[in-house]
Order: structure tokens, then sequence, then C-alpha cells
């Protein structure tokens, strides 16, 4: 018998819609900055209070993306998602910490002052390199990237998957909450590192520098976008799809899912590592706090309200989880933690797809 | 005849002292079709674990060709030339059924290569092909998990075609299915077992007849008779365990 031609069909109207919808999201934030410029009375002018606050979103959404990349697209739950962002954000805090130099309290040429206090001779060994920029730049990538592969190989090849898998992801990252909590570890001890005073040559507490910060995690949080739609529309994505949805059928078919899940994660954990690096300059400062179980958690709130399995849904659920936090935190502050589980568990009975989900389903 | 043949030898699998498979001999030589059958718990669906690394094996020999198979994970073995086809129907839900195919399709497994994958012209006509003889031409582009379960089940073997093995394992083709649905299935597997080895787990009597060859019978994990069904269905001590009761 003779085979029929088959066409490729094109990409679904919901499929474009939602590439919109971020398209729109990335124009808006984009006015942000300049529209801050306006005079105060203007009705289109933009507060400190607001760019400041969206440049924190902007991290969140792409710690977000990376986080459904692992968990919408391969299907591993990782709530300690946090911790990749938080040693991004480590390494980022390193090179601005040496870059204060001699401008400390203490006026210390090299130590930072934490060290000065504790009693530091002389500049550990895995301090060194961070004066550079770009010594900084890759480590906020390969720290998180190693513990990802160091994490991810032991755990898939032993194929601990589910509930297994999410609990070690948690207490990783509460293991190293209290690692980072302690003195000796080298890393500030419990008040992190803060009064940072520059970056590339210029001062933090500028609105220029405000603004020049913003702009590079919105462009960040395009590339990554980009990165994650290509990455799942190749082949790859498919097979990430099915061994989400099937992981034992693939491995009858001939793929070794450990590399591929591997792959995934590591990926996931660089983009959260770059998410926490574009953060710390933005908020001026980074604790172990960062590293709570809590933040991780939140993170995948963030995306199931959002609609996990697409990356629009990462994005837009960060940044609406996150409004209403801000707006929610000020307004009635004892009520946050009982509206966010609220929001978990409606999510999860309701909306098992999201607010997209919701969008598509209007679409339809 | 390109192919290897399949060899197990004394093999046995024990499960928390159950003896799943007990000193069980098979041999399928290539090209060759196969039907299993048995009683529940007649250890066939254990078998298809084995072959497939699945399942370690107690003690025994379990070969194809001169490749030992005990030594291998699943992966490997899928990529040396082995299907297979699950009982319950198992494929993936939230792609296409041109999609399914495409995984299956023989290419690089790695991540790097699958970024990299382009779907040449030869690749394309085979999944054109194989979506024609599996009958899902016209459902092509959609989703997986909207099928019939009969159709899941010709995608599952198209997609076991796809990966163009030397060996198909096929359980249970037929459970659930109707009898129009059946027929065609048999005709599917009549097509496919010239050009490779088929072995076919079936409760299905009729089924099995209607594929004509060699069948061989399970009870308690250990073979119990081999030979053509008529040989078979006369076998007193088949007639006792499973035909008669």
């Amino acid at each position: 018998m003779s085979a029929t031609t088959l066409d490729t069909p094109a990409p679904s109207r919901i499929r474009l819609g939602l590439r919109a919808v971020m398209g729109v999201v990335v124009v808006v934030l984009a006015t942000f900055p300049l529209l801050n410029m306006l005079p105060q009375d203007s009705v289109f002018h933009v507060s400190d209070f607001l760019v400041s606050v969206s440049g924190k979103w902007i991290c969140y959404a792409i710690l977000a993306l990376s986080l459904d990349l692992a968990w919408g697209y391969a299907g591993i739950l990782s709530l300690g998602h946090g911790a990749f962002f938080a040693l991004g954000g480590y390494a980022m805090g390193m090179h601005l910490m040496r870059l204060i130099g001699p401008r400390g309290v203490y006026g210390h040429p090299v130590l930072p002052d934490f060290m000065v206090f504790l009693g530091y001779q002389q500049l550990p060994w895995y301090w060194l390199g961070f004066d550079h920029f770009a010594f900084a730049m890759l480590m906020v990538l390969l720290v998180p990237g190693m513990l990802a592969l160091v994490l991810g190989w032991l755990c898939f090849r032993s194929r601990i998957t589910g509930v297994y898998l999410s609990i070690i992801t948690q207490a990783m990252t509460y293991a190293l909450m209290l690692a980072f909590f302690r003195n000796d570890m080298g890393f500030g001890g419990n008040n992190g590192f803060t009064d940072f005073k520059e970056l590339l040559g210029m001062p933090l507490n500028t609105g220029a520098a405000r603004a020049s910060l913003f702009y590079a995690s919105l462009v960040s949080l395009v590339g990554c976008y980009l990165f994650c739609l290509w990455m799942t529309g190749t082949k790859y994505g498919r097979v990430l799809t099915a061994i989400r949805d099937a992981e034992n059928r693939v491995r009858f078919l001939g793929y070794d899912t450990t590399s591929h899940k591997l792959f995934a994660f590591v990926a996931s954990a660089m983009m959260a590592g770059l998410a926490g690096a574009l953060y710390v300059p933005q908020v001026g400062i980074i604790n172990p706090g960062e590293f709570s179980p809590g933040n991780s958690i939140e993170a995948v709130i963030w995306v199931a309200v959002g609609g996990r399995g697409t990356l629009v849904g990462a994005v837009i659920g960060a940044f609406s989880v996150n409004g209403l936090k801000t707006w929610l935190t000020s307004a009635a502050p004892d009520l946050w933690l009982f509206v966010l589980g609220g929001l978990f568990v409606a999510v999860t009975l309701f909306l098992p797809k999201g607010l997209v989900g919701l969008l598509k389903g209007r679409a339809k | 005849m390109k192919g290897r043949r399949l060899y197990l030898d004394g093999v046995s699998v024990v499960f928390d002292g159950f003896r799943a498979l007990n000193n069980l001999a098979l041999v399928v030589e290539p090209g060759e079709m196969r039907a299993v059958i048995g009683p529940n718990g007649a250890g066939k669906t254990t078998m298809m674990d084995v072959i497939t690394g699945k399942t370690r094996p107690t003690s025994g020999i379990v070969t194809f060709g001169e490749l030992d198979l005990t030594r291998m994970d699943e992966a490997s073995i899928a990529n040396l030339g082995i299907g297979r086809k699950f009982q319950k129907p198992t494929v993936f839900d939230a792609l296409t059924v041109f999609e399914n195919l495409e995984l299956a399709l023989k290419a690089p497994r790695g991540p790097v290569a699958c970024l990299r994958w382009h779907l040449a012209g030869a690749g394309r006509t085979r999944i054109e092909e194989v979506t024609t003889e599996i009958g899902l031409t016209d459902r092509a582009h959609d989703l997986a998990g909207i099928l019939s379960h009969g159709q899941k089940q010709w995608l599952e073997i198209g997609m076991m075609l796809m990966q163009d093995p030397d060996l198909m394992l096929v359980d249970e083709p037929v459970a659930g299915m109707t009898d129009a649905e059946t027929e065609h299935t048999a005709k599917l597997l009549a097509r496919i077992a010239g050009r490779h080895s088929v072995v076919v787990v079936e409760h299905d009597l009729d089924f099995v007849r209607a594929l004509g060859c060699k069948v061989t019978v399970l009870h308690e994990g250990t073979l119990l008779s081999e030979g053509s069904i008529d040989h078979v269905q006369n076998d007193p001590r088949v007639v006792e365990v499973y035909l008669g009761r």
C-alpha cells in the first residue's frame, strides 16, 4: 500500500495567542523605567517603588520559567529551586563585596567587613577570582549547575522520582540554609552580604543603575523565555514531555532518561542562578534566608497558579502572585500566608491548568 | 533473514520467595512468530520484563545473538533491536500521533542529538508509511490522548515498527478490542511477522489460532507445552491447567 503524505500543521491559534501575551507583558514592562522619568504629577508616571518592585518580579519570573522547565516539562518537581537562585545570588554577592574594596567600615584594602570582624587574616581560597566580573558571572551559572548535576545524577540514576525527589530537593535547600548560617563558612553567616557600592563601575544607588539592572533582567527574561521556547519546541522538548508522562515507556524506546532529565535539570538550575544574580544587586542584600524552603515552595505556587507546562503561564504566575503579595502584605499583612495556602488549594482543585488554562478555555 | 536468536535457559525470577519464573527455557529463531499463552500468573509478563531488562533474573541465561541481556538496561536493550508493546497501551497522550512515531523513529537518542534533530525526508517517509500501515493517517496530527483504545494499541505497534526492531514483544494486543479491530490487528501482525521475530502474549485463543504459528504454554513460571495450536490444545496437561477447567 502507498503511504499518504502528511503536512506539517501550523502552530495553533492558542499557542500564538500565548506568545502574544508574553510580548505584551514584556513591552509594558519595558516602558516602566521610561515612564518613571515623567513628572510626578503625570497620570502615566510610574513610581520608583513600582520600578524597583517589578525589577524583582522579573527575576522571580526567570526563576518560575526555570522551575517550569524542570517541573512542567520534565516532571521533576523540585521543592529546592530557591537554593539555585540563592547560590547564583551569593556568587553575585561575592563579586559585589569584592568591589567594595577599601570603602568598608573597617577600611581593610582586601577583606570584606565581616571577615575583618570575624578575625580573618586573608581571603579564603574560594573567594579568589570573584573580583573579576566575568569569573563571577561564570560562577553564577556553574555553581548551581554543578550542584544540580551531582544531585540530579545521584537521584535520577537511582530512579528516585515523584515525592521522594521533591523531599530530597527540599532537604537540600534546608541543609544549605543551615550551612550558610554558620560564620565559619566564610559567607557572612546570618547577616550575609550587604552595603554593596557599585557594579561594572556604576554606583548602585542611582536611578541609572536601577534602570540598567531592570533592563538587564528584562533582557535575561526574554532570553530565557526564547531559550525555553526553542528547547521545548525541539524533539528534545517532546522527549521531556514523554518522560514526564511515562518515563518507563521512554526507556523502552531506547532513551537513556537519566541523561535527558539531568540536562534539563542543570539548564534549569543555571537559569535559576542567573535570576538570583540579577536579584541581589536590585535588593541590595543576600542572606541565608534566601535558602529557606518556603521560598522554593512559593516558586512552585507561582508556576501552579500561572499554569505549568506553558512558559507564559510560569511568567504570568510569578507576576500575578507576587503582585498580590506586594499589595496584600501592606494592606493586610497577617492574611498573606492564609491567602497563599488557599490559593494553592484553590488552583489545585479548580484550575489544574492555572490561569493560562482559563485563557485557553476562553479561546475555545 | 537478518536478526538474532532469542535464547532463554534455566531462567528463574524470585520475588520475596515467590517464584514468578521457574527454570524457564524458550528459543525464538530469527523471523519466527511465536504465541505465548498461559493462565493469569503464569509468568508471561515477567518473561517479557526479563527480556527487556526491566527485571533481573535471579538465575539463568538470557541471550540475544551473542549478547547477554541480563547485563544491560532497558534503553540499551531497546537500542539493540528489541521492541515492546505493553499490555496496557502506553502512548504519550500529550503528543500527537505523528510526534509519538517520531520519538520512536530510529535516530541518535542523546539530549544534544535530540536538540539538533531535524526530521529529514527519509524519516518523514518512514513515519508516513507506518501511519498508513496502522491506519491512522487521518488522525496523524491529533493528540494520542484522544484516540480510542484500539487506535492506541495500533499506535503502540506503530511505535515499535518505527524502532525497526529485530524482535518484537507484543503483550495482549487485542485485549479490549472489538471483533473488527481484532481481525485488523491479526492482519497487521501477520504482515509484520516476515520481517521481524515476533513474540505475542495473548489470552484470546481464536486470535492465536488466526496467527497460525507455534504456541508456547506457560504455567507457574515454567514451560508446560510447546507446538502447534492443535497440539497444545490436545495436550492433557494443558487441558488440565488451562483449557479444560
